[in-house]
């Protein structure tokens, strides 16, 4: 079967999505995910989608969920490397993929996380 | 009032088919010279209609024509289904509702990104949708 690795990286994980996604292969990265963070305790989750050249409704849902289960399990989602005409079809469409971050690139995705975390891990020293 | 200039028909009956699809779309768009942001409203309007008749009717017959009127080049899509039928059009073409467990984005979102849009349904018999996507429009 069909599978879309997933990299881990220190506190992270990583995916790059490189082929347009079908359905199956879109919930099989989604369960996949999940399980990554749980197994690894991941703290972040980054996803490159520069190279699709389409996202529909479907492919926003999964990573909508993608973003929800992981705050759930504790880890941030960052979505990174949205194409510009990708980008004008999303909002048009009425998608606005709530419950993830976006990133204009891999890098700035990073220092996202990055930033995500310290903030999470400084908070009960405030109180 | 149009003049179709080059056809082609596919059958959709498996979610497999969704991706060729999009393919064959981009290619006609490409072929008539549309903008890439067009492209991708195009493409992305042709993926929710297609996956709405796979989840709806089991699939479906699909029409992809380059169209013409006067000066404007666009292309049309026609997707025919067998289906249920939808009984209220006016209430599923409004943003979030949905009978399945989708986000009810695709009917109305397709048609913010198409240059017409039609849609006709006869509950029992099926669906037919039909939309332009002019190349400049």
């Amino acid at each position: 079967m069909d599978r879309i690795p997933i990299l881990r990286m220190g506190n992270f994980l990583l995916v790059t999505i490189q082929v347009d996604l079908y359905d199956r292969l879109a919930q099989n990265l989604e369960s996949d995910l999940v399980q990554m963070v749980s197994k690894t305790g991941a703290r972040g989750v980054l996803i490159d989608i520069s190279a699709l050249s389409i996202v529909d409704s479907f492919m926003g849902r999964i990573i909508g969920n993608i973003g929800s289960v992981s705050k759930i399990m504790d880890a941030e989602t960052v979505v990174v490397g949205m194409q510009p005409a990708v980008a004008i079809t999303l909002i048009e469409l009425g998608l606005e993929l709530k419950g993830v971050h976006t990133a204009l690139n891999v890098e700035r995705g990073m220092q996202l996380l990055k930033e995500k975390i310290l903030i999470e891990e400084s908070e009960p020293d405030e109180e | 009032m149009y003049i179709v200039l080059n056809k082609d028909r596919m059958v959709i009956e498996k979610e497999q088919d969704v991706v060729p699809y999009r393919n064959r779309v981009k290619e006609f768009a490409v072929k008539i010279g549309m903008s890439l942001v067009n492209q991708t409203k195009l493409i992305t309007a042709a993926s929710e209609l297609v996956r709405n008749m796979l989840k709806y009717a089991n699939g479906g017959v699909t029409t992809i024509e380059v169209i013409s009127k006067g000066r404007e080049n666009g292309i049309r899509l026609i997707f025919e289904d067998k289906g249920p039928g939808i009984a209220d059009i006016k209430l599923a073409m409004k943003d979030g509702f949905s009978t399945g467990k989708s986000l009810g984005l695709g009917l109305p979102g397709a048609k913010r990104l198409s240059s017409e849009f039609d849609i006709k349904s006869t509950v029992g018999k099926g669906t037919t949708v039909t939309l332009i996507k002019w190349k400049n429009g």
